[in-house]
Parts: C-alpha cells; sequence; structure tokens
C-alpha cells in the first residue's frame, strides 16, 4: 500500500522531470567545452598527426637522406622515394612524394625516420578538390616545412623527453 | 666419419673439417664475417665462437677442426657472451649510419647486431675514420665502415690472382686500401662488393639507387661470354637496377666476371632504340610495328626475286629462339646467305665442314687439368670465369703453356710462355706440332719439315704428353687470325700426337647455339664474302655491324652500298641511321625469355626479368610475327617453350682434321684483339665498365 502511494507522489508530482530539468539548468550556467569552430580552435597535442611536412637543418640543408625507411614503414604505400647521389657524394632523394588520398595518417614515418625529417604537423585544415594537387611532392613538403618550422620544433622539443 | 655433437644434436662429419661447415650442413647458424667458403680461413673476426666442452675459452669454429666426441654449444651462455662481446668491440669503431649506407638491409654486420647487439652503445669515445681510396669506376670505397675481415685482401690474393687490397698499419691503425692509390683492374674485381660483409665496399654505378627491399629479383643468364654463369637480375619499377651472381658450383662457383656483372647499365642506356623507325624520302619516321613490319615485308619482296643477294648477320648473343626463327625465315625466304661468326676472318676451313666451337672438358673440371696450352689467347679477359678454374688448376701445379702474338699479363704462372711478336704466331705453332711429330715420332707429316724446333716447343709438347689431363685452347685471337684455318689444323695435330683435347673456345653466349640451330652459310656466302660481295639487301639481327663485324670497315661500307637495310637494334645510333632503312626495336638478355647454350653445350633457359624498354619487343615475337606476313608455314608459337621445342640437337658433323691440308707458306698473319669491354652493344653502353682501364685496351689490329 505504502509503495503504491509512493509511486503515485512520484508519477503525478513530475519528480524525475525535475531532476532531469535540474541537470539541463546546471549546465546552462556552467562554462562551455565546445568550441566554435572554424572562429575558435580546439587545443592540439604536441603530438597531433595531421599535414606531413619535410624538415631543413638551421644551415638550410635538408634533412632527408633517401634511407628509405619511411617508404618501407608506410602502411598504405603512400611514400615513393627514389634516390641517387648528388655531386657533393651525399645520399639524397630526386623525388619524395606522398599520395596524400592513400595517407592514414599513422605517423610511422616521422617515428621511423633517424633524421627527423619527415614530420606531421599540426596542420589539418587543406583539402584537395582534383586529384594531382594530391599529391605532395618533394619542393611541397619542404616549402611546407620552411613555413611552419617554428612550430614544428616547438612541438619536438616539447615532446623530446618522452621519445 | 666422425660424430659430434652441437648443441645436443648429433651430427655426422668427416674428420678434419672445420666447425662451421658441419654446423652449417646441420643447418645450425653461427655468425661469422672472416669467414667465407671461397676463400682460406683467416679467424681475425672471432665471431663464430663457440664453446667447446673441455676448452677453457671459446673457440672460433670456422678454424676448429670437428674431432670425434666433440661437445659444441653454439647457444650457450658462455658462448652467447663471447659472440655478444665480440659483436660490442666491431661496433666500437663501425659508424652507427645504416641509414645512409648502401649495405642497409642486405648487410651481414646489420644481420648480426639485430641478434647479437646491445641495443645502446656504451661506447662514447671518438670513433676511428679512414680516409676513402678511390678504386676507379666499378667499386665505391667507405673504408671507415671496414670491420677488417680481409675477404677482399684474401680474395685478391687467392682468386684474382693480383693482390690490390692490402692491409696496412695494425690494430686500431689497421686500414685496408690500395696503398698507392689506384684503381682495381682486376677482371673479377666486382666479387669483392658480394663478399664485403659491411658497406665499405659497394657497387659505384648501383650507388644510392636503390635498396635491398625494393628489388625484384629474377633468375638469369649471364649473356656477355660463353660460360652462361648463373645470375640474378634485380630490379625495381621494371629497371634493371643491377646484376649480382647466383651460386652453381658447375660452372660460375659464386662469381661473376666484372663484364656481366656492370653491363647492365647498357640496358639502361638512352641510346635505346624504343620505338620502330622508317626511312622514307630520306627521312626518319616512327611508325607503329604494324606499319614497320609492312614496310620490311614490301622492301624484301622486291628482293627476293634475287636472293643471293641477301644477307643475315646474325649477333652470336641471341638467344637460341631467335636464331632459330631467324634463320628459319631466312631459309623460308629461300636465303642462304646467314652467317654469325662475325669475328672470324679465315673461313676457308669451312669447306671440310663446320667444327662447332666448344669446351670438350666440362668447366669444372678443367681445374683438374694437369698441362694447358694456350693458343692465341688473352684467356683471363676473354673468359674471366674459365680463366680462373685454370688459375686453380695452376696453382695445384698444372702447367700452362701460351702462344700469343703479344705477352700478356696472366694472373698466375706460366710454365713456357712463346711470343710470336714477330708475326709468326703460325710457325711457332707448327714448331710445337713438329715437336710433338718428332717426339712421339709415328706419323711422317712432310708439310712441317721446313720448321725449325726449340727447346721451348719440345717442353710444351712433353708436359702436354705426360699429363693425364691436357688441354689445348684456341682462344679469341686464334680465331679472329688470318690463318685461323691453319692455326686448327697445326693445333689438332699438336692433340692427337699428345692426347690433349683440342678445344676451339666459343666466345659469345651462344656462339655454340648459333652453330646448334644452323645459323651458318650451309649453301651461302659467309661473312666476309658477304660483306664483301655488294650485297644489295642486308639483315642484321641485334648488332652494329660496323662495331661486331672484325671487318668494320668493310662491313660500314656493305651497309652503305645496299639498297635495304633492315636492322634489328637495341640501340639507336647515328651511323645506323645513315644506312639502314628500317630500325625495329628487340629486347635486351633482361627483357625476354630465352635460353643460351653454354661452352659445354649445356642449355640454360631463363624468363623475362624487365618488360622491353618502349615500344621493343622480344625478338622472337617479331620474327614469328614476320614469318606470318610472309605467309610461311611453322610460325605459329606462341610460347619461347615452343619454339625451343623446335630446336632440336642437330649436332655438326665435326671436321676430320686428318684430312685437311694446309700450306704453311706465305700465311697471312693478321690478326684482330677486341677489347673486353667493346665485344657487345650493351657492353660497349656500360659508362662504368668503359671508365675502366681494360676498356682502353681499344680494338687492335695487327698485320
Amino acid at each position: 500500500m505504502v509503495k503504491f502511494i509512493k509511486h503515485q507522489v512520484k508519477t503525478f508530482g513530475l519528480l524525475e522531470l525535475f531532476k532531469g530539468l535540474a541537470l539541463t539548468g546546471k549546465y546552462l550556467f556552467k562554462k562551455k567545452i565546445t568550441v566554435r569552430y572554424p572562429e575558435e580552435k580546439t587545443p592540439l597535442s604536441p603530438r597531433f598527426r595531421g599535414h606531413h611536412a619535410l624538415r631543413r637543418y638551421e644551415n638550410g640543408e635538408e634533412r632527408c637522406i633517401a634511407c628509405k625507411l619511411c617508404e618501407a614503414v608506410c602502411p598504405a604505400n603512400a611514400i615513393t622515394i627514389e634516390s641517387e647521389e648528388r655531386d657533393d657524394g651525399s645520399r639524397r632523394t630526386t623525388q619524395y612524394d606522398i599520395d596524400m588520398f592513400k595517407c592514414i595518417y599513422c605517423g610511422f614515418c616521422e617515428e621511423a625516420c633517424p633524421v627527423d625529417a619527415i614530420v606531421e604537423t599540426r596542420v589539418f585544415e587543406y583539402e584537395f578538390h582534383e586529384r594531382g594537387p594530391h599529391i605532395m611532392t618533394k619542393d611541397k613538403l619542404l616549402a611546407f616545412g620552411d613555413k611552419h618550422e617554428e612550430q614544428i620544433a616547438a612541438d619536438r622539443a616539447a615532446d623530446a623527453k618522452y621519445r | 666419419m666422425v660424430k659430434v655433437e652441437i648443441n645436443g644434436q648429433i651430427v655426422e662429419a668427416r674428420e678434419g673439417d672445420m666447425l662451421i661447415d658441419v654446423a652449417d650442413e646441420a643447418q645450425i647458424s653461427i655468425p661469422r664475417f672472416c669467414y667465407h667458403k671461397k676463400l682460406s680461413i683467416a679467424a681475425n673476426c672471432r665471431m663464430c665462437l663457440v664453446e667447446v666442452e673441455g676448452a677453457w675459452k671459446p673457440l672460433p669454429a670456422c678454424a676448429t677442426p670437428v674431432t670425434d666426441g666433440m661437445k659444441v654449444h653454439t647457444k650457450s651462455a658462455k658462448a652467447i657472451a663471447a659472440q655478444k662481446s665480440v659483436m660490442e668491440f666491431l661496433l666500437i669503431n663501425h659508424p652507427l649510419d645504416c641509414p645512409i649506407c648502401d649495405q642497409g638491409g642486405e648487410c651481414e654486420l646489420q644481420d648480426v647486431a639485430m641478434d647479437y647487439g646491445d641495443d645502446v652503445s656504451r661506447y662514447t669515445e671518438a670513433k676511428r675514420i679512414v680516409g676513402d681510396r678511390d678504386a676507379g669506376s666499378l667499386i665505391q670505397t667507405d673504408m671507415t665502415r671496414c670491420i677488417h675481415c680481409t675477404r677482399c685482401v684474401r680474395f685478391g690474393q687467392e682468386v684474382a690472382g693480383m693482390m690490390e687490397l692490402g692491409a696496412t698499419g695494425r690494430s686500431e691503425w689497421m686500414e685496408i686500401g690500395t696503398y698507392i692509390e689506384k684503381s682495381i683492374t682486376s677482371e673479377m674485381s666486382g666479387n669483392m662488393i658480394d663478399l664485403c660483409p659491411v658497406g665499405a665496399l659497394t657497387s659505384k654505378p648501383f650507388r644510392y639507387s636503390a635498396r635491398a627491399w625494393e628489388l625484384k629479383s629474377h633468375n638469369g643468364i649471364a649473356p656477355h661470354d660463353s660460360m652462361g654463369s648463373n645470375i640474378i637480375v634485380h630490379s625495381k619499377d621494371d629497371e634493371v637496377k643491377r646484376v649480382v651472381p647466383r651460386e652453381n658450383e658447375s660452372i660460375n662457383e659464386v662469381w661473376l666476371s666484372d663484364r656481366d656483372r656492370f653491363a647492365y647499365e647498357g640496358i639502361n642506356s638512352s641510346e635505346r632504340l624504343t620505338a620502330p623507325q622508317i626511312k622514307q624520302n630520306g627521312h626518319w619516321i616512327t611508325v607503329d610495328w604494324e606499319t614497320a613490319l609492312q614496310f620490311v615485308v614490301d622492301g624484301l619482296k622486291a628482293k627476293l626475286t634475287n636472293s643471293e643477294k641477301v644477307g643475315v648477320l646474325a649477333s652470336p648473343s641471341a638467344t637460341l629462339e631467335e636464331l632459330h626463327l631467324l634463320q628459319k625465315l631466312a631459309r623460308g625466304l629461300g636465303v642462304e646467305n646467314i652467317d654469325h661468326r662475325l669475328r672470324q676472318t679465315d673461313f676457308s676451313m669451312d669447306v671440310n665442314g663446320y667444327q662447332t666451337p666448344s669446351l670438350q672438358t666440362s668447366i669444372d673440371a678443367i681445374e683438374k687439368s694437369d698441362s694447358v696450352l694456350l693458343i692465341g689467347s688473352y684467356l683471363r679477359k676473354e673468359l674471366p670465369i674459365l680463366n680462373h678454374r685454370i688459375r686453380k688448376a695452376a696453382l695445384d701445379n698444372a702447367q700452362v703453356h701460351v702462344v700469343n702474338p703479344m705477352s700478356f699479363d696472366f694472373n698466375y704462372k706460366l710454365a713456357n710462355e712463346i711470343i710470336a711478336d714477330q708475326d709468326n704466331l703460325v710457325s711457332q705453332l707448327a714448331a710445337v706440332a713438329k715437336a710433338a711429330v718428332e717426339i712421339t715420332s709415328e706419323n711422317e707429316q712432310a708439310w712441317l719439315d721446313d720448321i725449325e724446333v726449340s727447346d721451348v716447343h719440345r717442353q710444351i709438347v712433353q708436359s702436354l704428353k705426360a699429363a693425364d689431363k691436357a688441354e689445348i685452347m684456341l682462344g679469341q685471337i686464334a680465331q679472329s687470325h688470318a690463318s685461323f684455318a691453319r692455326l686448327q689444323k697445326i693445333a689438332s695435330v699438336i692433340a692427337q700426337e699428345t692426347g690433349a683435347t683440342l678445344n676451339i673456345l666459343p666466345m659469345a653466349a651462344n656462339d655454340l647455339g648459333a652453330h646448334v640451330v644452323n645459323c651458318l652459310p650451309q649453301k651461302g656466302k659467309n661473312v666476309s664474302q658477304m660483306l664483301n660481295d655488294k650485297l644489295s639487301v642486308f639483315i642484321n639481327y641485334g648488332i652494329e655491324p660496323e662495331f661486331d663485324c672484325v671487318e668494320s670497315q668493310a662491313a660500314l661500307n656493305a651497309m652503305k652500298q645496299a639498297d635495304f637495310v633492315v636492322n634489328f637494334a637495341l640501340f639507336d645510333s647515328a651511323s645506323q641511321r645513315e644506312y639502314a632503312d628500317v630500325l625495329l626495336p628487340i629486347a635486351s638478355f633482361a627483357e625476354t625469355a630465352g635460353t643460351y647454350v653454354n661452352a659445354n653445350g649445356l642449355k640454360q633457359s631463363f624468363k623475362m626479368a624487365v618488360e622491353p624498354k618502349g615500344e621493343a619487343k622480344a625478338g622472337w615475337k617479331v620474327l614469328r610475327v614476320l614469318g606470318n606476313l610472309f605467309d610461311l608455314q611453322g610460325f605459329e608459337q606462341t610460347h619461347s617453350n615452343e619454339v625451343l621445342a623446335e630446336v632440336l640437337d642437330n649436332d655438326q658433323p665435326q671436321i676430320d682434321f686428318n684430312a685437311v691440308q694446309v700450306e704453311l707458306d706465305n700465311a697471312d698473319e693478321s690478326y684482330h684483339m677486341i677489347s673486353p669491354y667493346a665485344i657487345d652493344g650493351i657492353v660497349r653502353r656500360s659508362p662504368s665498365l668503359q671508365a675502366t682501364p681494360d676498356a682502353n685496351a681499344q680494338l687492335t689490329l695487327r698485320g
């Protein structure tokens, strides 16, 4: 009998409705965690794996030595490298292409690289409207690296102690 | 036989065998660097240390003979500790720059370091640096990487026969080098690249162009000499990247001549002909195959009424299938002027038949010879693999005699050397024959009466006669000699009188095959007659007549005066365009399936390794289609195997030299010596080989 009365009160007193509304009300006044993309940006980890770049040393020399480990490790076969001996006798690439349609952004290339040449940057806002430009050539990747070098270097430095 | 226990496994072995061989046979792996089965034991890398019960220190497996009841542990704590320590010592001075090292991915040190090396180096002091030496156009040195296994030094001493690399200094300061900077000139030098367990000696033409794991392997047969060395063609993206030897104990063992190793560069040459070309009104136009072949058919049909004026010159480096279809096509069209003996000038023996050039004794049995007579041959450069076998025999106390028009640098000691530098090769050889007749004194040979015999000649004969296994070999100079027929007859007399085996060494990959398929002028003209008889049509198969024919000026003139010249060519060249009317691009040895018959008559088939360049097609396919266009019977094959099945072992009847009469008076003594790196179009277009000192020995004409 008592059980029956309790149930009636709960049902007709709209108790659960108010409980739910209380939660809604609580969040209505709480600080918001959603961001208004693209006006606002979410914070990114230094380990974020976005658009690729090829880096240079401070003296302007390209880092990549054409060891082809990234090409070998790439699970999507997105990287194509051709190499030859440069005039000064060093081992260099003549072609370094990443097929951005094939790439799955696993970051293995970055991990495999013995000289930190190929990196994945924080940049994720890019798109391709047709085939062709989606092949990132060596020139494009180097230019991209030059443009973002400050951020890339800062990210590597931030993550250095974990590597 | 003794019983040895390795890791608890009982293994039977011959007493005195080295532990490492016994373990290898039982498929128990022991790491090693300095040990190589074809070289002497040095035991200086210490990587193969194993624990032997009863010995208080670990012993090197490569220098420890097995004894009965020996108990060996290769994986015990003591053995592993010893191996790990050695590995750490080796890595002290070895640079850890595998990413830029060309050996990376196929490096023995890298592999063993994965098993026995630590992941972090404890060594923080300065590493040793050794300056690089320029060792010529074939081998790239990176001597800082050297771990002093001395395989290359031992190879030079024991196999190449010239100690070009040596060790100077001791311990930390030991350096491998040429001492005085000079290029490595051995005709087998490329093998040092294979032998080097690290990246100290690598291939210069291949440098930085590909990684071992990217390469596809295709079994092949070496196309630049008649040994039929087994090779592996490595390709990437349908391009031949390098050629390495494939082990075949009965032919090339584990070695390969530089010519066969580095000539692949010619396949990728920018001079390759990539599309059919025809000449119309004096202008060359690129056409499709259908048009080009129809042009050939129309051009030839007009001329076939006078088929005696049509000549077919075939490359002795073409495959058996190609040569068979070529002669079938020619004979189907009623053309009998067909020949492949481009480097021969004296054809007077042809009236007696066609002596098939061949090596009668199997290549591996040559090293058991007791006495060898080389006639007109710089064998070392002509057939390096055969020369290596003779060198082995010479080191085993066989006597090697030479009768040559000039002195050559052989890499073994010659018992007797006759230099016929007064243009008297024929009479010098005849003197040997006369000595043979005198000593055996069974048959009277009146034609030898005028010849003077000296002690050297007698010594040669006595050596040949006393030997159980004696060989007489006629080399390239003899074969291109203007008195080749006389030399053959004289050599046959020596062979007969001394009981030695007479070998006329085939030079090109398929010399013997061309004889098997009857690519010979049975009723027609030979090369020399064709070139000098003003034929109106020439069909050149896989050759550049002006370079491949020994009578090069006559060849060029003959081509220029001809009305219609069809060139089945690998390469485009300005001189060809001057005289040819059609250029048909055909596939190289790596781009077609085919068969080569080696000096012993062994047929070895191989498959296509890479696609032909551009529009080029496998030669046998082009010939087959031409046969169809001419409505000839028997050109319905769809696979190279079907062509091969047609080739019967129709041995040419051999010459009975006893019945041959020769005159010794007024022998023409001119001869031709061909640079080892000028023997075919592919070799001629390999820049690395052309940069070697051997290539600079230009085509020598004398007489």
